[in-house]
């Protein structure tokens, strides 16, 4: 029993840093602009099917990889450019919306280019299980991991350590006095979606060779994603990796323990009882201000 | 230095700025003056390109740049100090500083000189350096929005509304830094509700009127002139 738990724990890690992966995007984009980018999941589809047909065309898989995600990465950036910058003073629900119509968009145009089938990505080293206490672990899983706390930190390096990081924050914070001290947040919002797509993209190149990756892949990990950044406090990154890895453990528990067809359904059980206990999330700034 | 000539602002269908003219030498402070609604925060708001002119022009150093964007009015020295100190509440004290600087990237070691100015300036933010700035009173907020519009290295300070929500002892301290900014070269256009204390330290003084502009002269002259006493200063 111990056993099972400790593998079901394993697994809940691994699936839970690719929703911590997600949910960073969602933080990044909201940080800048206060809106939550229902694209967010395309991004993580785009970046895994962009790998699979660059390494179908005959790249070598660390190339594709790269590819894939500076390719992602520019569609982020076209985004911003092409339906959120034309919308330009619009409220943040219309650009909400305008998300979810890209999203739509995204979906209609990866069917249309990859078909409806789910397609694999070959794992970066082998399928050789690896025996860990009394758990298996794909050698995939590592690199999820491994891939995880190298972005975490460099995000949360990006937003404390760097005055780049900070003109971002401050667009959200107050986007009148960001402009007075000369910061052009037209500019901010293109790096946050240019970053946060590349960001969605590896989470999707790293989670490919696990679960396959199709054109509708994206939903699911967009609204997981998003469940870990609102469980975490939307806007804190470190809250979403936190959101991340305790829905993805909750998940794999309840889908081992009880069965795994209420696994979708205990993830967002759990978001709804957090909001309801801490509508501003679990680790959520509840910073008094004075006016 | 700076030149303002026939600017009109709207607000949607209704016109906030009717035909300002207004201008401002190198060295000088120069006071504008005028009640809730008169459009002060408009025009300010317009200098820095926060909201577009519908007309007129806006010249800085003999340059046009009526339609230059916000941050590249930031980079030829016009900072705003805003109206209600618009702090980033959630960052500490010195990364809002640091962010005044946001455009002298290239001289880190000015940035680093003028960051231990502006502490000098006020002590109390040195102290409070690591706090959230949303932590600071009032007057402390205003101190800092002063000192990040100096990061941004002016030459034009545009200040809304200083004195507003303060204690009177602290709106002669920030009053006192205003003048010992001027002394220092750097050249001011103090928007004020207070008229008394604005004219008082100014050279020169402007007087808005729900959008429109009644009066430039003198500071000393508006002091003493009849109709600016009755509305304005209240005896």
């Amino acid at each position: 029993m111990l056993e099972q738990i400790f593998q079901f724990l394993v697994t809940g890690v691994t699936v839970g840093s690719i929703y911590a992966l997600v949910g960073l995007g969602f933080a990044l984009i909201y940080n800048a602009s206060d809106v939550v980018n229902f694209a967010q999941g395309e991004f993580v589809m785009l970046g895994a099917m962009n790998a699979i047909a660059l390494l179908a065309a005959g790249l070598p898989l660390p190339l594709a990889a790269i590819a894939a995600v500076l390719l992602t990465a520019l569609v982020g950036l076209l985004l911003e450019r092409l339906a959120i910058e034309p919308a330009k003073g619009a409220s943040v629900i219309t650009t909400i919306i305008i998300t979810i119509g890209a999203a739509i968009f995204l979906r209609g145009v990866a069917s249309l280019l990859w078909g409806k089938n789910s397609l694999p990505l070959p794992a970066f080293s082998g399928d050789e299980p690896i025996q860990l206490g009394g758990a298996t672990l794909l050698p995939q899983s590592l690199w999820v991991l491994g891939g995880t706390i190298v972005l975490v930190a460099l995000v949360h390096a990006f937003f404390n350590r760097t005055l780049l990081g900070k003109a971002l924050l401050a667009c959200s914070f107050n986007r009148t006095a960001a402009q007075l001290v000369g910061i052009n947040v037209q500019v901010m919002l293109r790096l946050a979606y240019g970053l946060s797509a590349g960001l969605g993209a590896i989470a999707g190149i790293l989670v490919a060779p696990i679960t396959f990756s199709s054109y509708e892949a994206g939903i699911m990990l967009g609204l997981k994603g998003f469940s870990a950044a609102i469980v975490g406090g939307i806007g804190n990154p470190m809250g979403a990796v936190a959101g991340g890895l305790l829905l993805g453990m909750l998940e794999a528990l309840g889908a081992g323990l009880i069965s795994s067809g209420y696994k979708d359904a205990i993830a967002f059980i759990f978001v709804l009882m957090v909001l309801f206990f801490e509508p501003t999330g679990l680790f959520g700034h509840k910073a008094a201000e004075r006016v | 230095m700076l030149e303002i000539n026939g600017l009109n602002s709207h607000y949607g269908p209704v016109q906030v700025i009717h035909d300002i003219n207004l201008g401002v030498h190198a060295g000088e402070l120069v006071a504008l003056v005028g009640g809730n609604g008169a459009g002060k925060t408009t025009l300010l708001h317009t200098l820095s390109s926060l909201h577009p002119a519908s007309a007129g022009s806006i010249s800085f150093d003999g340059v046009d740049i009526t339609r230059w964007p916000s941050h590249r009015i930031v980079a030829a020295g016009v900072c705003q100090v805003p109206e209600g100190r618009q702090v980033f509440a959630p960052l500490s004290v010195e990364d809002n500083l640091r962010l005044g600087a946001y455009r002298q990237y290239s001289d880190p070691s000015w940035v680093r000189q003028e960051l231990g100015r502006v502490y000098h300036l006020f002590p109390i933010l040195h102290e409070r350096r690591r706090q959230p700035a949303g932590t600071l009173s009032g007057g402390q907020q205003q101190m800092l929005a002063i000192g990040r519009a100096l990061l941004g290295r002016p030459r034009l300070l545009l200040l809304d509304e200083p004195s507003m929500g303060l204690a009177p002892l602290l709106v002669e301290e920030i009053f006192r830094v205003i003048v010992e900014l001027n002394r220092q070269g750097v050249t001011i256009l103090l928007v004020e509700q207070n008229a008394r204390a604005a004219l008082a330290i100014a050279e020169r003084g402007y007087i808005l009127e729900t959008g429109r502009m009644v009066k430039a002269a003198p500071a000393t002259e508006l002091l003493a002139d009849d109709d600016v006493r009755r509305a304005y200063l209240g005896y």
